[in-house]
């Protein structure tokens, strides 16, 4: 009784034992779904959970830090561009180049999370699109290297000989995306419960008060871009390792623009908001192709529909609920307790 | 020699072509504190509107009125229905409103006419003149390029100084409370500038579809130009936003020119980010600097 009274404690007072308990479950039902479902459903689980690594990292720069990125697709890029010339050139095994790609597209977030730490609303978002447009371009100027419009391929990886030689690809896939998926949600969690949360937070509420209390303002911004940008290169490893390909048209602007949808819908600063997001992001196509095909439209309409989907969640989401779901929800749950009085809107309080 | 000569030529017509989006940004910037994000893609749509009544008519001219027209419906349209919802709210929900308009603009666009640029006629001959037995890449059509933009810069900058209008819209720009207590419709004032500036856009998108194609994307990168241009001019000043896009079509032009084109918007980003760092107020500012 003791025992389970203490564990109980602990769960309530430690992070770390809390989020290792969600880490724990988390594993446990990855490796039930990825088991009972079908080996299509196993490749979109690994979709979902690299576009969850992206979202959380994009998430927590935005709702804790304060900070809007749409550099965040050509991050991935650089991430997954990293995972493709390190295995497909260099040999490398799995693991070692993804943790490569988390490594580099961390360096290369350090010098635009400077950049960025100088700069404020619309003109951080001016240059990160600027960035997200020019990226991508770099694999033309180096042809050879970076293979081109072509971009590059690698091998898919084997799953390994002790799960037995009929241990499908898609589910191994599926593991490989959870686990980094798992490790982006660990170390969030813990980072943003902590006293790093604590000073991104107070960076973002009032930067004159924040440094008066002794935290260096452009410094804890520039390691939230970073932690953020190294999520994203994550995120890009996987999805090579996942589609077998790193290519510029995997990474266009548009891709940018569907993160900032997934994390405006989830709701700013929220990890489980992150994961509304990526539901969303994984199955929009599926939807919309199964949409188009009920109603016969054609190949030129169904193509742009996810997109112009995007485009409606963000406006009716800045117009009417600037919470995202998770905030809305929230706020759905008040008012059928208690009724709001009207005519008072609510403004994004984290923004 | 020669192609520098060429290289500073063609800079000068796409700079004129920046400077008339930076103008655009500008215009919206000064009436309503928000960056437009969606400007590339407004100024897709009134040129595809262009595209479909010059193929209709046959009348170049036609096309080209329509065009100017729509922009200065569509603008109006747009601040009425979308941006005054968040005039008011953190600046951030207006920079992901206006991504959202562009998102939805290029998905509406590739619905309706689909995704493969199409080719997109010029108001006057594309080729070059010849100066001393060499052909230039300058050619008439730059010309006309160069001089209506200058034409629409001098025609808002004689309408800010010298009209009532302008007057009323620097006032509601600058001070609404004192504006609207001396009798400025400062809302109807936010609506007028949303307007000019998406007939500028609109521009700046007739004139630059013959170089790039016409398609739902092809204005992307005309859309950083001009931000960068914008910033270049310190994002409040309409000769500011003249001056910085010919700087910044230079410097783009003789990038692609002696480095290739694939760096273009890179180095627009490196010349954004560093006039961001060290003169976050633009190039023409003497006052005092301000935190961006």
């Amino acid at each position: 009784m003791t025992a389970v009274t203490r564990a109980r404690a602990m769960l309530h007072h430690s992070t770390l034992a809390r989020s290792l308990a969600w880490v724990v479950l988390a594993a446990v039902v990855l490796v039930i779904a990825s088991d009972v479902i079908s080996s299509y459903d196993d490749l979109q689980l690994a979709t979902g959970a690299f576009y969850f690594a992206v979202l959380a990292g994009l998430t927590v720069l935005a709702g804790q830090s304060g900070q809007i990125s749409l550099g965040h697709g050509a991050l991935m890029a650089v991430g997954a561009y990293t995972v493709a010339l390190l295995i497909g050139n260099e040999g490398w095994a799995l693991v070692p180049a993804l943790a490569a790609a988390v490594v580099v597209t961390a360096l290369v977030g350090v010098p635009v999370g400077v950049a960025a730490s100088r700069l404020r609303g619309p003109y951080l978002a001016g240059a990160t699109l600027a960035f997200a447009v020019g990226l991508p371009a770099l694999a033309d100027k180096f042809p050879s290297l970076l293979g081109g419009e072509n971009g590059l391929t690698i091998n898919p990886p084997t799953p390994p000989s002790f799960l037995g030689s009929s241990f499908p690809l898609e589910r191994w896939e599926a593991w490989i995306a959870g686990a980094g998926a798992i490790i982006v949600l660990f170390a969030l969690y813990n980072l943003s419960s902590g006293g790093v949360g604590r000073a991104w937070r107070a960076v973002r509420d009032d930067e004159i008060a924040a440094s008066l209390c002794g935290l260096a303002v452009g410094p804890t911004q520039a390691m939230a871009f970073t932690v953020s940008a190294a999520c994203a290169g994550l995120a890009g490893g996987l999805l090579a390792v996942v589609l077998q390909l790193a290519q510029p048209g995997a990474f266009p602007l548009q891709l940018s623009l569907s993160l900032l949808t997934g994390v405006v819908l989830g709701g700013l600063g929220s990890l489980v908001g992150a994961l509304w997001g990526a539901l969303l992001l994984t199955m929009l196509p599926n939807w919309t192709n199964d949409l188009a095909h009920s109603f016969s439209l054609s190949t030129q309409v169904s193509a742009n529909l996810p997109l112009a989907i995007y485009g409606v969640v963000l406006i009716a989401a800045m117009i009417l609920w600037p919470s995202g779901i998770q905030g809305g929800v929230r706020a759905l749950i008040r008012r059928l307790r208690r009724p709001a009085p009207a005519g008072v809107s609510q403004p994004t309080g984290s923004t | 020699m020669t192609k520098f000569v060429d290289l500073t030529l063609s800079g000068v017509s796409t700079g004129a072509v920046y400077a008339a989006v930076a103008l655009a940004l500008v215009l919206i910037w000064r009436a309503t504190r928000i960056v437009n994000f969606a400007q590339g893609a407004m100024l897709m749509i009134t040129t595809f509107i262009a595209s479909a009544i010059i193929n209709s008519t046959g009348s170049y001219w036609l096309g080209f009125v329509v065009a100017l027209a729509a922009g200065l419906v569509f603008g109006a349209v747009v601040e009425r229905l979308l941006i005054r919802p968040v005039e008011a709210a953190p600046p951030l929900n207006a920079v992901i409103l206006t991504l959202g308009l562009y998102t939805l603009l290029v998905a509406a666009a590739g619905m309706i006419w689909g995704n493969t640029p199409r080719s997109f006629p010029a108001a006057f001959s594309l080729r070059g003149y010849v100066v001393g037995g060499t052909r230039l890449l300058f050619t008439p059509n730059d010309t006309f390029t160069v001089l209506i933009v200058l034409a629409v810069a001098a025609g808002l900058g004689l309408l800010f100084r010298a009209t009532s209008l302008g007057l009323q819209m620097r006032a509601a720009a600058f001070a609404p409370e004192v504006a609207r207590l001396l009798g400025v419709r400062v809302s109807r004032m936010f609506t007028v500038g949303w307007a000019l500036a998406a007939v500028a856009g609109a521009l700046a998108g007739v004139l630059v579809a013959p170089s790039v194609f016409l398609g739902p994307n092809s204005f992307d990168p005309i859309l950083i130009s001009g931000f960068v241009a914008a910033v270049l001019g310190g994002l409040d000043s309409p000769p500011g936003a003249v001056i910085g896009g010919l700087l910044l079509g230079l410097a783009l032009s003789y990038v692609s020119g002696y480095e290739g084109a694939a760096l273009a918007p890179l180095a627009a980003l490196v010349i954004l980010v560093a006039v961001l760092m060290l003169r976050p107020g633009g190039l023409f500012t003497a006052g005092t600097e301000r935190r961006v």
